[in-house]
């Protein structure tokens, strides 16, 4: 029955990273480049809506929101200053730009916010009505199995935001415009696609997820410091890679994919849950160099 | 036209081992004259062991053109079988500096040899996936020595995964490696005359690397892979050698940085080391040598400057903020344009030279 826990928790961890790795794999897609400060606008997310609850006492649903529009609006900022003046430059320059932003957000949070990890709040208990225990999942089997709140909840969120964001991208004008300007700039704007606007709606897009990705990370573990997104980030930055970077069901498989191997491998050690993680991923890029689902780009002569 | 360019690399590359030189000589002056505040002193020997890293990723990212994100790993196990190499053979050889070049020659082996192992098949992929996979290596690397135990005793040294007990050492014998805890009973070995050493010979190697037949065949396949194959140019042959070249570089400053500090762990040498590598190279100039050398060390010394300011909580902050307005400065259009103007001014005080370009 273990398994079966492991396996959901594994699941829901995975769905977290498969979230993040959306933010990572759009703007990929679309701006050619790894914006290494994505998993600081979800440690930015979580502080947000960690003060919003705790010190303006709102509601979970309003803090929330409150951290999607601020994380966005933080997006969008960013994408203007720091990266549209270097869309010609060479994509090096554009990734320590990027490495700069997240310094920046990260040692901004320690000045605001200082170091002292923070016991984020858990907004997934509910007490029982007739016992009045406090419940904080489900245990089905007589016990054997324990699926905590936090855990489904973050799984249909997930769901929702996969099935919202390929609807998206397949129906909606802007969803097109987007698929457009990754498949070509040159000829989007001939077909009088506004770039950069479609570019800041991805940026706007993916940091409302990190906000999301940041309350259900900090739900599930229950701490957040300055430097609670950077290794999330770079996990999900990993699964966006190992699902093939670019592609939007590729990043759910490899969030999940990567957030159950991840689990299992806690089971065995603890210490080397991340080497197994990586090594996993190594030797899927070496069978299949774009990742697995990701495009196979010919090289032209 | 040939002679003209072998005459302008000579200068080239004579200023940049005369600038080492000289700030050797002037760093030595002031330690002797007792100028120096500790602090600086400190400084030392992590600018030496930069400065040798940012020469080696420059040889990767610069000149062979695969950006690298887990130059740290090849630190690391420099560092730390460095360590053991000094500690097994405290012994044996009781002359420090000896016994630190030792060290520094199997530190920088074992980095040769991970080096090779890790770009057998990571040089197989291209961009950012390459750039992925050295991340995922540089963890893994840190992960693994994070538990590796190493004790040494008279029948020589133990390995264990699990635990220090697990090493069975001998009466007399001691742990070298603690897991998480990492080396804490180094000696430290390391001098700036070593650090001074070391940055010369990764100059003189990776100086006459680029300018050899096999260093011309490197930046071939950087400008052009498909054209300099068609050459015959093998692809994996020149990029391993500017692989494993740079990370047995990147052994020997692990072992000079390690050898600095009593106790080192293995998170020493994460992610954030590697990227802060990488931000000397791309700060210095893809492919500069010189560059790299002068921003490895402002940049090493930069953060303790503004702690002497007493704007210590917002060292870390200024760090970015130059990060990216440097960034924004030299890759834009208008800051181009800025200072194509600013040069032709410059230029028009001066008496023209002959000839046309």
């Amino acid at each position: 029955m273990s398994v079966l826990n492991n396996l959901i928790n594994g699941i829901s961890l995975g769905s977290v990273y498969a979230i993040i790795a959306l933010g990572y794999t759009m703007v990929y897609g679309i701006a050619k480049m790894l914006n290494f400060a994505h998993g600081d606008i979800i440690m930015v997310g979580a502080y947000v809506c960690f003060f919003a609850t705790q010190s303006f006492g709102l509601p979970p649903l309003a803090g929330l929101l409150l951290a999607m529009v601020v994380c966005t609006v933080l997006g969008i900022v960013i994408e203007r200053l720091a990266y549209k003046p270097l869309r010609q430059a060479p994509s090096l320059a554009v990734l320590i730009t990027a490495i700069g932003v997240s310094y920046l957000l990260q040692n901004s949070a320690l000045l605001l916010w200082k170091a002292d990890p923070k016991v984020f709040p858990s907004f997934f208990e509910f007490s029982d009505p007739v016992t009045g225990q406090v419940k904080t999942g489900l245990t089905l089997f007589d016990g054997q199995v324990s699926i905590p709140y936090v855990a489904l909840f973050t799984i249909v969120v997930c769901l929702v935001i996969m099935v919202a964001l390929t609807l998206f991208t397949s129906k909606t004008k802007m969803g097109k415009a987007m698929r457009a300007c990754s498949e070509d700039k040159g000829a989007a704007t001939l077909m009088g696609i506004d770039v950069n606007f479609t570019i800041s709606m991805t940026f706007a897009i993916g940091s409302a997820l990190a906000a999301v990705a940041g309350l259900l990370l900090c739900s599930s573990y229950r701490s957040l410091m300055p430097t609670t997104g950077s290794l999330p980030g770079i996990k999900a930055f990993t699964a966006a890679v190992f699902g093939g970077i670019g592609s939007i069901p590729g990043a759910f498989l490899g969030g999940i994919l990567l957030g159950i191997i991840e689990i299992f491998a806690k089971t065995i050690n603890t210490d080397i849950s991340d080497a197994v993680v990586f090594t996993v991923l190594i030797v899927v890029l070496l069978v299949k160099p774009s990742g697995l689902l990701g495009k196979v780009v010919h090289e032209k002569v | 036209m040939k002679k003209y360019l072998d005459k302008k690399r000579r200068t080239d590359q004579f200023i940049t081992y005369a600038m080492v030189i000289v700030a050797y000589l002037v760093l030595q002056g002031l330690m002797m004259g007792g100028f120096m505040s500790p602090s600086i002193k400190g400084q030392l020997v992590p600018i030496c062991a930069y400065v040798t890293m940012a020469i080696s990723l420059n040889l990767v990212v610069g000149f062979s053109g695969e950006l690298s994100l887990g130059h740290a790993g090849f630190m690391s196990v420099g560092a730390f079988s460095g360590i053991v190499a000094a500690a097994a053979l405290q012994n044996v050889i009781p002359f420090g500096p000896l016994r630190l070049a030792l060290a520094m020659v199997v530190g920088a082996a074992c980095a040769g040899i991970a080096g090779f192992v890790v770009g057998v098949p990571v040089l197989r992929l291209q961009g950012d996936y390459l750039a992925i996979v050295t991340l995922a290596f540089g963890e893994i690397i840190k992960n693994l020595f994070n538990i590796l135990y190493v004790g040494v005793d008279q029948n020589g040294l133990h390995l264990s995964i699990t635990n220090e007990a697990a090493l069975h050492l001998a009466d007399g014998g001691k742990a070298i490696l603690k897991g998480p805890m990492g080396a804490t009973s180094n000696l430290k070995l390391a001098s700036l005359t070593a650090g001074f050493v070391l940055v010369v010979i990764a100059l003189a190697v990776v100086l006459n690397l680029v300018n050899s037949r096999a260093g011309r065949a490197i930046m071939a396949l950087r400008d052009n892979r498909i054209a300099a194959e068609s050459v015959g140019i093998p692809v994996t042959k020149y990029k391993l050698m500017a692989f494993v070249t740079s990370a047995v570089l990147a052994g020997a400053a692990g072992v000079l940085y390690a050898m600095n500090y009593s106790a080192i762990a293995a998170k020493k040498f994460d992610f954030n080391t590697s990227i802060l590598v990488l931000v000397f190279v791309v700060l210095g100039g893809l492919g500069n040598i010189r560059g790299s050398i002068l921003s490895a060390a402002f940049l090493t010394v930069l953060p303790e400057f503004l702690r002497k300011l007493e704007l210590d909580q917002y060292r870390m902050l200024v760090y970015a903020v130059v990060l990216i307005l440097v960034m924004l400065a030299t890759n834009t259009e208008k800051a181009k344009f800025l200072f194509e103007h600013l040069k032709k001014k410059c230029s028009s005080f001066m008496p023209a030279k002959g000839g046309t370009r």
